[in-house]
């Protein structure tokens, strides 16, 4: 089992399968032919989680071959215990894409569905490459397919989102492109393993943290630059906003432990309160933004926001944790794991709750044809099995114990009382009000209450198909929250030793971050 | 030495193109066919008898006026490979426009003969001869329809302009005659390591002049004014030629000048490409972006990648002069590529050059749409294009001289001209067709044009090998 190249299996399958929807075309069997190979993807990747060790930290699963010998650029693949479950939770997404688009799309459906496989084959390499320009080139080529589907099946303004999309991250990621090569010049490799042992001064740690900051919290998306989200979320088919909440949002995030805190770690534990700072302001100020919204996309785009400061916050709550317990560090290691481990468990849940959520919105959509809440009221008397989701689901995004929502937040708020800082869990455990405050606000709005418009008195309550990916999610988000223990269980060791490069000087070798200031 | 020998290729082609010239007179118009064929058996068997000359050592001859070596042989073969593909091209326009002429073959076939004689000058003079022969060639042929007023005026322009510019490169040569007394490129080199560059005062004035010549050959600010007029009014057949061609023959005319000759006094002239490449990519992607004509679109974006290679050329080390070559060579490919397209959906009559023409491309044809688009990405640099890589060698070596902000300027413009790019991909797929017309073409037209845009895909996959032919037509010439 572990000779077959399973990683290059997950990218290219995908990808060439998508390609032969694309030349199906749509006159026959081209939606059967795209779950097909999103159902067998999944299938696939299944092994990685059962043949997994999760007794080491070493990258598992690797395929090495020399790509380009110019730069040294080699098609190295691998997953350890962080990238694994980002996998999994990208073809298990994909699947429900395509079933979510099933009957809603009328146009250029082959079209439709080979994007979505190609992209899904794209973030695989993603999280997969073990090679920086590598991970660079799926990194960007990801965003081909993306600006495709916001652009074509998009809503009436979705040139300017489309447009918006691909313009920042793009501009946040060649700053990305410009450190690597930088790196590559110091080093004379792009492997992410030599960048993590590469001793760099701290002026230059710093600049290139600015960079990774500027690439990775554009795709998060960190406040300031979180501006083209809630438009790429509105306009977007709804498999799209799925995409982007439960996928690529996460690539991010897992980014920021690949490259931000290994490379650069003096860098991260000298700036780490300015990450703090973007994270508590997604926290609380975006989660006030997300109260007033009036279109529900735009204010699950919010929340998705908000969610993932909590993400951030748990990766930068290390350096705080670290500094606290100066001179015990054993100790407090299992304080910044779980801070981690919250922020990693945070991903995925945010994956299954907002795609769930967005599912949901769909659903709606495709019945009544507008996302304003104003125009919902009282749907429970009229689909009472969608209801039942759907307060589910909200109940999750609010972070109720028992689903998935919880234990990420719980985690990292946790965590965040072994710093100095007080205040920072004291902010952080704001969300739970306010993120409670709009989610039932809008379950209020949308599913309780009388009937007021016409049209929601002729809805018709959810199909098979509908109820098959909405229990899927349901599942998942129930399952992780009641026994999250197989998913920390596969990243603790990988996180461990991740912690250890992350608080290792590399401006001063042998002191901890910060030590010889 | 003559060693007439190591001029087969070009010895060739003239006797080729002089046969043609005599067989062209004698057919009937209906006939002119022969003279395709034969233009294309010419260009390949040529291709071929400099492939089969290559990998051996730089030799010189013909009284040290000319050289074969790798760096030639390669720059040859993609010119004339290039040649080829456009005169494929070029035929379905011809035809529609009702320009089916034999002149068009044969002062093509020319202008490559010129580009061969200066990809292999191993003499100022001879490099001058080369480049008067490609730019007369070009002159006539963008006034190839005569007709048009535009495309008179455009060759007007391109004539004076062009005059100018040889006069200023001839100047600057004449002056290195006077300062060194050699033209040959090895005793021009040999006179140069022996001086302060920075201190010679006429050195740094002849080579202002030289220079200035090569950048307007480039089409790089501030010599770029010609090349938005050339581009929109010449017959898109020859803007095709023009647009791609000759850029392989501007970057053998500033390797064999700037590099092998004037290669010591780097530190001086990489300043002034410096300026002229960051101002190109400035200009270039900035004013793009206000087109609404797709010819002119494509000509300020081919400012913009002009000054890409002449910030590649201008780090004076291997890694800079074979990024800026594979960036040549890809560069070629995109933009007959992209104007290929135009040629495509131009009708009888009527020339395709606005942004409204490509609009609903894909409801038209989506294949066609799917290499537009790839051809678009590689324009703007979006992996897993060769256009990416052909933009990451050039900032490698960027940075590699240690020009930090330069690269971080680059890649800052490369975002701006993403939009312009973005703009013509969101004519073809977001928007309805103005007209639902299917879209045909011969069988040859579609297979390249195919082969075009696949191998943008294909290249930027597996893009080691085209590298590691630059880079080792580099290291043979000892840049």
């Amino acid at each position: 089992m572990l000779d077959l190249p399973i990683l290059s299996f997950l990218i290219w399958l995908p990808v060439i399968g998508g390609i032969g929807v694309l030349i199906v075309g749509d006159r026959f069997g081209a939606k059967q032919f795209a779950l097909g190979i999103a159902l067998l993807t999944f299938l696939f990747s299944l092994p990685l989680y059962g043949s997994f060790d999760r007794s080491t930290a070493a990258m598992q699963f690797v395929e090495f071959l020399p790509w380009v010998e110019t730069f040294r650029i080699n098609y190295h693949l691998g997953v350890d215990g962080i990238s694994m479950p980002l996998i999994l939770l990208n073809t298990f997404i994909t699947v429900l894409v395509v079933i979510a688009g099933w009957e809603v799309i009328k146009y250029r459906v082959s079209q439709y569905m080979a994007a979505f496989l190609v992209m899904e084959g794209l973030v695989n390499g993603v999280f997969a490459s073990l090679d920086a320009m590598l991970f660079y080139i799926f990194f960007e080529a990801m965003l081909i397919p993306l600006f495709l589907i916001i652009g074509v099946w998009g809503g009436s303004r979705r040139v300017y989102a489309s447009f918006k999309f691909f313009l920042y991250t793009f501009f946040g990621s060649v700053f990305l492109l410009i450190s690597l090569i930088y790196l590559y010049q110091l080093g004379g490799s792009f492997a992410v393993a030599d960048l993590q042992k590469l001793p760099i001064e701290r002026m230059p740690q710093i600049l290139i943290f600015l960079s990774f900051l500027l690439a990775f919290g554009v795709k998060v998306p960190m406040w300031p630059v979180h501006t083209w989200l809630p438009d790429a979320h509105v306009e977007a088919p709804t498999g799209g906003s799925v995409i982007l909440a439960a996928i690529t949002l996460k690539v991010g995030g897992y980014a920021f432990l690949r490259f931000a805190l290994p490379i650069v770690p003096d860098a991260a534990a000298q700036l780490d309160w300015l990450v703090l700072l973007m994270s508590l302001t997604a926290v609380v100020y975006i989660g006030f933004v997300a109260l007033v919204q009036q279109d529900m996309k735009k204010l699950v785009a919010y929340s998705s926001i908000a969610h993932m400061g909590f993400v951030t916050l748990g990766f930068f709550l290390v350096y705080s944790i670290a500094e606290f317990a100066q001179g015990n560090t054993g100790a407090n290691m299992s304080a910044a794991i779980m801070a981690v481990q919250g922020g990693m468990v945070q991903m995925v849940s945010h994956g299954f709750i907002s795609g769930a959520m967005f599912l949901c919105i769909g659903v709606l959509y495709d019945r009544m044809h507008t996302r304003e809440i104003n125009a919902y009221g009282g749907v429970v008397n009229r689909m009472p099995v969608f209801a039942a989701f759907y307060v589910l689901f909200a109940m999750a995004n609010t972070g109720l114990p028992g689903t998935s929502g919880f234990v990420g937040e719980f985690l990292v708020i946790l965590a965040s009382f072994s710093t100095n800082n007080v205040w920072i869990a004291m902010l952080a455990a704001t969300t739970l009000i306010v993120g409670a405050a709009y989610t039932l606000w809008l379950v209020k709005r949308v599913i309780f209450g009388d009937i007021k418009n016409s049209a929601v008195a002729e809805l018709q309550d959810i199909n098979q198909r509908e109820f098959i990916m909405l229990a899927l999610l349901a599942g998942a988000v129930l399952l992780l929250g009641i026994w999250p223990q197989p998913l920390t269980d596969v990243m603790e060791v990988s996180i461990e030793n991740l912690l250890v490069q992350a608080l290792q000087s590399k401006v001063c070798i042998g002191a901890p971050v910060g030590g010889c200031l | 030495m003559v060693n007439i020998a190591i001029a087969t290729p070009e010895i060739f082609l003239l006797s080729t193109i002089c046969l043609i010239l005599l067989i062209d007179l004698v057919l009937k118009d209906t006939d002119r066919m022969v003279t395709y064929l034969l233009s294309q058996v010419a260009l390949l068997a040529t291709a071929l008898l400099v492939f089969s000359s290559m990998g051996s050592e730089k030799i010189t001859g013909l009284n040290d006026m000319y050289v074969r070596d790798d760096l030639g042989g390669v720059l040859k073969v993609s010119i004339l490979l290039l040649t080829a593909g456009v005169f494929v091209y070029a035929r379905k326009y011809l035809r529609d426009k009702k320009l089916w002429r034999g002149e068009f073959f044969l002062l093509a076939l020319f202008a490559v003969l010129g580009m061969m004689v200066m990809a292999s000058a191993n003499n100022l003079l001879v490099v001058y001869l080369g480049l008067e022969l490609l730019a007369l060639s070009m002159y006539a042929l963008v006034a190839f329809n005569r007709d048009d007023g535009r495309s008179t005026e455009a060759a007007m322009k391109y004539f004076v302009l062009g005059a100018v510019a040889s006069g200023l490169l001839l100047y600057g040569f004449s002056m290195l005659y006077g300062l060194s007394g050699k033209l040959d490129i090895a005793g021009v080199a040999a006179y140069i390591s022996a001086q302060n560059v920075m201190q010679n005062l006429p050195l740094l004035f002849a080579l202002v002049f030289v220079v200035a010549g090569i950048s307007f050959k480039f089409g790089a600010v501030p010599f770029h004014m010609w090349v938005p007029d050339v581009y929109q009014g010449a017959p898109t057949a020859v803007t095709l030629f023009l647009g791609s061609v000759p850029k392989v023959a501007a970057l053998a005319m500033l390797l064999r000048v700037l590099a092998e000759s004037l290669g010591v006094a780097n530190p001086a002239w990489a300043q002034m490409l410096l300026v002229f490449g960051l101002l190109s990519v400035f200009l270039g992607n900035i004013v793009a972006i206000a087109q609404f004509n797709l010819k002119r679109m494509l000509a300020y974006s081919t400012i913009a990648h002009m000054g890409f290679i002449l910030l590649g050329s201008l780090s004076g080390s291997t890694e800079g002069y074979s990024a800026a070559l594979f960036y040549t060579i890809t560069y070629a490919m995109m933009a007959a590529g992209g104007f290929a397209i135009l040629i495509l959906l131009g009708k009888e009559g009527v020339e395709a050059e606005t942004l409204d023409d490509i609009k609903g491309l894909n409801e038209r044809s989506p294949w066609y749409a799917f290499i537009m688009m790839l051809l678009l990405f590689s324009m703007a640099g979006i992996p897993p294009t060769v256009g990416f890589y052909a933009k990451l060698s050039i900032i490698q070596a960027v940075m590699q001289a240690g020009y930090l902000w330069p690269a971080i300027i680059m890649v800052v413009m490369s975002v701006i001209g993403a939009f312009y790019y973005l703009r013509a991909i969101k004519m073809m797929y977001f928007d309805k067709p103005d007209n639902a017309e299917p879209i045909t073409a011969e069988a040859d037209f579609n297979i390249l044009l195919g082969v075009n845009g696949v191998l943008m895909l294909v290249l930027g996959l597996f893009p080691g090998t085209l590298m590691g032919i630059c880079s080792a037509a580099m290291v043979a010439s000892q840049l």
